[in-house]
This record gives C-alpha cells, structure tokens and sequence, in this order.
C-alpha cells in the first residue's frame, strides 16, 4: 500500500509544474500570435471605428468585411493570389524533378565525375542569392524572362538543397529492392519513376513543403524581376497596399490577412510535412 | 574545402549504359549552372567593372573595391550587419532551447502550441514587418502596454528613432525565426535518453542544473546547426528593413544585403553593388567556417 501522505506530495508539485508550464506557454503565445490577432482585429474594425483609440479595442465594435472589399476593389488581390500560386507550384514541381532525378546516381551508381558534382554542388549552397541575383537579373532580361512566370520561377528551379535531400531519401531504400527489379530487366529509368519515386512520396511531400514556403514567401527576387502590377505575387501585392502614400492600416491588415490565408489553410492540412522539412532541413544544413 | 566527406564507392553498373547516371545529373547540373555557378562567376567579374546596365561593362579593375574601402555607408552597413549578428545570433541560439524544452512535453494543447509558434515562421517576411510596424506605431498597441503598466512614461519611437529602429527590426527576425529553431532543438530533445533525467531527478538535482549540465551538452550537433544557421540568416536581413524603415531613420538599420539593393537597383550601380556582394560572400564563409570549427573543437 502506498502512503497517501506521500502520494499527495508528489502530485502537488506536479500539479504546480503544469501549471507553470501552462502560464510560462501562454506568455510565449501571446508574443507569437498576438500581432496576428491584433492584425486581424484591425482588419475587422468599420471605417467609422477608431483604431488608433485608447485604451485600444482588442474585438471590433462592429466586425465589417468592409476593408477586404476595398482591397480587392483597389488592387487585383485574387490575381496576386493566383500568380503565387502558379509560380510556387512550378517551381516546386521543377525542383522535386531536378532533385530526384540528381539525387538518384549520386545515391546509387558509381560514374566518373561523381566525387566532383557533389563538391560542386555542397559548395554552391554557400554561395549567397544577394550575391547572384544581379547576374541572375541581367540573365533574366537577356532571356526576355522580366515580368513572366518564368522569370519568377528560375531562381527557385532547382536547389542543391533539394538534391542532398532527396540524395539522402534514396540511400534510406533498401538496395535489395532495386537489385531485384534489375535483375528483371527493368531499366533504370523506369525503376526510378515506377519502383523508387512512389516509395519516396514522404520524401518529395516534405520537399515540396518546405520548397513553396520559401517561394511561397520571396520577395527580393519578385522585386526586381517584376514591375507590372498584373504579374504581382501576393508578398509584392501586400507591400504595394502599404506603399501608397497614405498608409491605410485598414487596408493594410485586411491585405495581409488575406494573403496569410491560404498558407494558415495549408499549414492546418499538412503540418506534419512543415515540421519534417524544418527539421530535416537542419540536420543537412 | 579540406574536410569534403568524401562518397563512398558503389559497385560498377551492370546492364545499364555507362551515360546513363549524367541522363539523370545533367538536367539539375544545367540548371545550376545557370543559376549559380555562373552567375557567381559573373558577380565576381561584375566586381570589377563599372557596369550599370546601361553601358557595357567597362574592366576598372579593383576600383570598386577601393571604392568600398572609402565609403562610410558601406562601413555603417557592415556594422549594422555584424551588430545584426552579436545580437540576434545569441538570442535565437538560446531562447529556443528554452521554449523547446517548454513544449516538450505531452500535455493537452501541446500540438496546438507547437504550431501557434510556428506560425511566424511560415509567414513571408514582408507581411510580418508590415505585422510589426503597425504593433510599433507610436500610439499602438505595443506602446499602449508600455505605458499602460508603467515600464516607460511616453511612447517609444521603435522604429523612427534612430537609437532604437535596429532592435526593433531585430526583434521581428527574432521572433520570425524562434519556431523554426524551436522544431530543430525539439529534435534533438527528443533524441536525448529519459534516464538520464530520471537519475538527476532522483539525485536530486535542480530544472535549471539539469538543463547547463544534461539538456545543453547533448544538444551540441543542433546548436552548432542552429549557430551557423542563424548566422548566415543574420547576415542576409533585407526584407524586415525594406518593409519597416528602409534602412533608415539616418541609415541607422541599412544593413549590407539592404545597401547590396539599393546601390543595384535604386542607384543601378551593379558593378559597386557585386563588389559588396562578394565582400558578402567572403564573410558568410568566414563566418560559416569560425562557426563550425569552433563547435566542433568544442566537442
């Protein structure tokens, strides 16, 4: 039998630990997803509410879509959303090709070259886009490439990331499995599409992930490559409501709101494959 | 590069064509040639000429990086940027050892924590300094909570004032890149064996002890990640400056990657501008490999 005496003592305190972990997690919240929330209160506040009032509402006398209206009446908001998404998914699709197509002899076969590909390859993740984009942007413009899709596109198109992480996804099949299919007479192209690519789907999920993320989120690159408002990706759309010269808060937040959606919407469906990337992503470096 | 791990050798190719293994390396091999190899090659020539799209390029040799040498905004750039680090560098490699530590536990709502603090880091950088700038307004909500608790007795002018707009844009990376960092230490938490805990607790030794002596000298490999990482990040601050102050109030937030833009293409003077971006180049290496050296000896 257990002393009760000494059953109370050791939930007391571990009572008292969750509760400190509970109040230490809701001071963090309130730093991490306060600005969202007071972004969104103000997107909601009517024309005629104050938002600059003090002591300041946190909820909105009268909670208006009044302001996404106006946004979308003073700037082509869908269209920036459809321009992201056009040019996160090729670019995403390009960089999941090139990367597993890479990935697979530098993981599996043995070829002249090999040894320096990789170096060239790990070296040129260290080389900065600040660094790049000038030449980047002259090849773009030499190429015709400035305001198109593709413009957009070519910086992300492939990454050295995307090869060493897709390299390291093929060195976790089992070589058995290929030999077997070789052995068949199956070529080695149509093992890489038909046995090996639907084995790595979690792989090339979580590439794909962390990939539009960052495409997802440029805005350097669209800066300078972009300057017809019909080509605007949402990043660019959002800085263009806040650079009008009367800084409008309302329409500001109700922008950005809008643009978050899509991604919060993702976030919610696959949030597994955002945390795997981050962490993976880590771990190459 | 001394230490490139070197690839282990696989067994000669049976049945297959010896081209076969560049049909599947040339296309990526293209790309980044295009993307990268030449570019870099191209910024480095840049470099040394007068190029500024409109003429051809002129060769001028190391004029530009004299150039450099005598301009104070370069100067005031590159302390920013390094100020940017020995701030921003330190936070974001401890503080998120705490708050994986804090979520690293199967209590109720934990997955909705561990996502709420992820959020900033999915969030494109733009919208979280536009976030930020209207959280820093002189009669916002940030200045409310100050006054209103009685920490200062007038409004701070975060980002107008030029003692105080690099921490302020600081803070927005900061608090953009804590989730991020949090997942990586979440990780490598998890990969530390329970028991040793369990013997600290029996012994009786204290949270905090548990943490300098357990907790932090088995997270090595992720701190040296996070470090180098958090870095490079530092290094390459543009777009919270670009939407928040615009390198100013008096060029006290123009940080490098800023000035790199703004001698580009506001002044269009790519040849100065690729100057700056090799100077770029040069420290992030440095940096990359101070930092892994230095970790590594360490352990």
């Amino acid at each position: 039998m257990k002393n009760p005496e000494q059953h109370r003592s050791r939930i007391h305190p571990q009572l008292a630990g969750y509760a400190a972990r509970y109040a230490a997690i809701g001071v963090v919240m309130i730093f991490a997803v306060g600005p969202f929330l007071w972004l969104l209160s103000t997107a909601l506040k009517s024309a005629s509410e104050n938002i600059f009032a003090y002591p300041p509402r946190f909820i909105p006398v009268a909670p208006t879509l009044d302001n996404f209206v106006r946004v979308f009446d003073s700037q082509p908001f869908f269209l920036y959303l459809l321009n992201s998404v056009i040019v996160a998914t090729l670019s995403v699709l390009l960089n999941l090709l090139f990367a597993s197509l890479a990935a697979y002899p530098l993981a599996r076969m043995q070829f002249k070259g090999r040894q320096l590909i990789f170096g060239i390859l790990l070296a040129s993740m260290m080389i900065p886009f600040q660094l790049l984009m000038i030449p980047v942007y002259e090849l773009a413009i030499a190429l015709g490439l400035q305001n198109s899709y593709l413009g957009l596109v070519l910086p992300h198109a492939c990454t050295a990331f995307g090869i060493f992480f897709m390299r390291q996804a093929f060195l976790g099949i089992p070589a058995a499995i290929e030999e077997a299919a070789i052995l068949e007479g199956v070529s080695r192209v149509r093992i890489w599409w038909f046995v090996l690519l639907p084995l790595l789907k979690p792989s090339l999920a979580t590439l794909a992930v962390f990939s539009f993320i960052a495409v997802w989120g440029d805005f350097l690159w669209p800066l300078i490559i972009i300057d017809q408002p019909s080509l605007f990706t949402l990043p660019l759309g959002v800085n263009r409501l806040s650079s009008t010269f009367s800084l409008d808060w309302r329409l500001v937040a109700a922008g950005a709101v809008f643009s978050m959606l899509p991604i919060l919407i993702f976030f919610t469906f696959a949030q597994r494959y955002f945390i795997e990337g981050a962490m993976k992503g880590a771990v190459k470096g | 590069m001394t230490n490139l791990p070197k690839l282990p050798k696989l067994p000669k190719l049976r049945g297959s064509h010896p081209l076969l293994p560049y049909l599947f390396i040339i296309p990526a091999c293209v790309v980044i040639s295009t993307i990268v190899l030449y570019p870099a090659l191209k910024a480095v020539y840049l470099s040394l000429t007068n190029f500024n799209m409109i003429n051809e390029a002129g060769f001028i040799g190391l004029a530009n990086y004299v150039n450099v040498w005598n301009d104070p905004f370069f100067w005031a750039a590159l302390k920013n940027t390094l100020l940017y680090m020995v701030v921003v560098v330190p936070v974001l490699v401890f503080a998120p050892i705490f708050l994986a530590a804090l979520v690293n536990k199967q209590i109720p709502g934990i997955a909705f924590f561990r996502a709420a603090i992820y959020l900033p880091v999915i969030t494109s950088l733009v919208i979280s300094g536009l976030i930020w700038k209207w959280v820093y307004e002189e009669k916002g909500i940030l200045n409310y909570f100050l006054l209103a608790t009685g920490i200062t007795d007038t409004p701070v002018a975060f980002l107008t004032d030029p003692a105080n707009a690099l921490l302020s844009v600081m803070a927005v990376t900061i608090w953009s890149g804590m989730g991020y960092y949090m997942v990586i230490y979440l990780a490598g938490l998890q990969a530390i064996p329970r028991h040793l805990y369990e013997v600290a607790e029996v012994e009786g030794v204290s949270r905090f002890k548990q943490m300098l002596h357990i907790t932090i000298p088995l997270l090595r490999p992720s701190i040296a990640v996070v470090t180098v990482m958090s870095s490079i990040a530092a290094m390459k601050v543009f777009e919270e400056v670009y939407v928040m102050t615009q390198g100013g109030p008096m060029d006290s937030t123009k940080t490098l990657v800023y000035y790199i833009y703004e001698s580009a293409f506001t002044e269009f003077e790519m040849g100065y501008a690729s100057a700056i971006g090799v100077i770029l180049f040069l420290l992030t290496l440095v940096f990359s490999l101070i930092n892994l050296r230095f970790l590594r000896e360490k352990s």
